[in-house]
């Protein structure tokens, strides 16, 4: 992809789209590289700030690691959750083929 | 006045003084949605089965009729984001909130309408289409919570639950002229929330008044060991709270939130209400924020790489939609993803999964995603500095009042910066309320911000309710 934030080409949108596994069709592309483009122009303004010696911010409750008991407690049935699937199998999530 | 305009504090008056039932308060519910959602379109489905028919058990204490944001689970009522992809899907479970609200004998109305999976501020990104605004059927009742703003405005619910991960129940509060409050992050459990953002988002009220807010929040905060990111803290009597003196409290005015781009209308508003707070006895002191500018463009870097790694999940497989196209493109398998996808995500969905997925790539996560999350970080120090001084900082919620439909559409950066006085609060995880506090000329309502420090609610409420107590704002009813 091209380094320079300002300059997205429509290559690189492509490649972005199928990173994100969505299929562009024709216009949507075009208006992408555009949306884009000015999105990360703006975002671009960051660089000012000098923030080495910063640390990042994922979380912002000084929460360390969360532990429970490792107790057996009854959980959905399998039944109802794949209910919500598109293609459920006898308890498998059918999907089309994978190996050709 | 109609059961339905009334606040739920005033109808639970009502009921313990057996001058209402629950089934009158709900029929006068269902009365105002007929007479107005057809114009406002604040709900996207009602609920199925009215759940007012199921007789009250001894200890409910509130069955007040409520408006649930469509991000929201409720078991066996379809749930969808307002999203293509999601057509169908019927939660197995009860989100935390909807179970705690059914424990305190909630009657859940229906599902209100909001930006597909909480991408907007205008609720125009919807696959069901727009709400209008109750002040105004020609413009936006503001997002993503637009739906449960509009639907408290219009007098088809009581109440409502939003959800916040940039300003999503602030700013449609301010520009429907109700209460909308974003918590602390982790004050109220996100389990059963479909995740947009997971370090951003908060399930929220919207009311008529602070009074009510303050009794809803009493009711949805709490530790569950189901979201571990919601806090062991133990939840105060909110509505002691409610003390109506603001005398002493020392309240911040941040320099940065008041340049260009803001309405002089809704400046002139937030003066007043400075004046109002200053008279009851709070001193008024000059701050600077100064990585203001900057949280924007944070905000855009960090809730995209969160939502395009959330929104992952949703590939034709677990979920109802599934596409496959006629011709084979890479494998059926990819090619079913990608057809899914590209049927199901609208517009600004796609594009906020492509900007998190560029941000997150080989070669510019230090670039963007990295350099977000450590100007976050500045951010949240910005408020942890302030607030060694002070007890709250107010701002305007919007830098405008509602916009019209269409307006701002076709150009998203535009869209995003209507947003820019209310993600600071989202970034740092404090919370932060919306009051109304008067209207411009052509009768558009206005919303004041207060911020507090983290798990400070109380204090939201202690300035927000001595305001409303001083002020008309909160009596005054849309044109429905």
């Amino acid at each position: 992809m091209t380094k320079n934030a300002q300059n997205i080409t429509k290559e690189d949108v492509q490649y972005i789209a199928s990173l994100s596994r969505i299929h562009l069709q024709g216009e949507e592309v075009e208006r992408l590289t555009k949306d884009l483009e000015n999105i990360l122009g703006y975002v671009h303004k960051l660089e000012k700030l000098d923030v080495r010696a910063v640390e990042p911010t994922s979380h912002v409750l000084p929460l360390a690691n969360v532990y429970r008991e490792d107790e057996v407690k009854p959980s959905l049935p399998q039944a109802e959750v794949m209910k919500t699937a598109a293609a459920p199998h006898n308890g498998f999530f059918k999907v089309p083929k994978v190996i050709q | 006045m109609k059961l339905n305009e009334l606040t739920a504090h005033e109808l639970l008056d009502l009921l313990k003084a057996k001058k209402t039932t629950p089934r009158e308060i709900r029929d006068a519910v269902l009365a105002g949605i007929a007479r107005t959602d057809g114009q406002v379109k604040a709900y996207v489905r009602l609920r199925s089965k009215a759940s007012g028919e199921q007789e009250p058990s001894g200890d409910v204490s509130m069955p007040i009729p409520i408006g649930i944001k469509d991000n929201i689970c409720v078991t066996g009522e379809p749930t969808t984001c307002c999203s293509r992809i999601l057509e169908g899907f019927k939660p197995p479970y009860d989100a935390t909130v909807i179970q705690k609200l059914k424990g305190s004998g909630a009657q859940i109305i229906g599902s209100t309408n909001m930006d597909e999976f909480a991408f907007g501020s205008s609720t125009e990104n919807s696959c069901y289409g727009p709400t209008r605004n109750p002040w105004d059927r020609d413009r936006v009742p503001g997002g993503s919570s637009g739906g449960s703003a509009a639907a408290v405005a219009g007098h088809e619910a009581i109440w409502a639950l939003g959800s916040d991960t940039g300003g999503s129940i602030r700013q449609p509060a301010s520009f429907c002229g109700v209460v909308g409050l974003k918590p602390t992050y982790g004050r109220v459990s996100r389990y059963g929330l479909i995740a947009f953002a997971s370090s951003l988002d908060q399930i929220g009220p919207i009311t008529k008044d602070v009074e009510d807010s303050a009794l809803l929040l009493g009711i949805i905060a709490g530790y569950d060991e189901r979201d571990s990111t919601s806090a062991d803290l133990p939840v105060p009597d909110y509505t002691k709270a409610l003390v109506n003196d603001v005398k002493g409290l020392k309240i911040g005015i941040p320099g940065e939130y008041f340049v260009e781009g803001i309405d002089p209308q809704v400046r002139e508003a937030i003066d007043v209400a400075i004046n109002v707070l200053e008279t009851r006895g709070a001193t008024f002191h000059e701050i600077s924020l100064p990585h203001t500018g900057y949280a924007t463009a944070t905000y855009y870097i960090v809730a995209t790489a969160e939502a395009s790694s959330n929104l992952a999940r949703y590939d034709g497989v677990q979920y109802g939609l599934r596409r496959q196209p006629l011709d084979t493109r890479k494998t059926p398998l990819i090619d079913m993803y990608e057809e899914t996808r590209d049927a199901g995500l609208g517009s600004e969905a796609k594009r906020r999964i492509m900007l998190g997925t560029y941000s997150l790539s080989s070669g510019y996560y230090d670039d963007y995603y990295l350099k977000g999350l450590k100007v976050r970080t500045l951010i949240k120090q910005d408020f942890d500095k302030a607030f060694l001084k002070l007890d709250a900082i107010v701002t305007p919620t919007a830098p405008t009042t509602a916009f019209k439909i269409g307006e701002k559409s076709d150009d998203p950066l535009s869209m995003y910066l209507s947003d820019i006085y209310t993600i600071s609060a989202n970034l740092s995880g404090i919370p932060a309320i919306s009051i109304p506090c008067g209207f411009s000329r052509d009768r558009l309502p206005i919303g004041l911000q207060i911020l507090a420090k983290p798990f400070d609610e109380a204090m939201l409420f202690r300035v927000a309710y001595a305001y409303e107590q001083s002020t008309p704002w909160h009596k005054e009813r849309a044109p429905v």
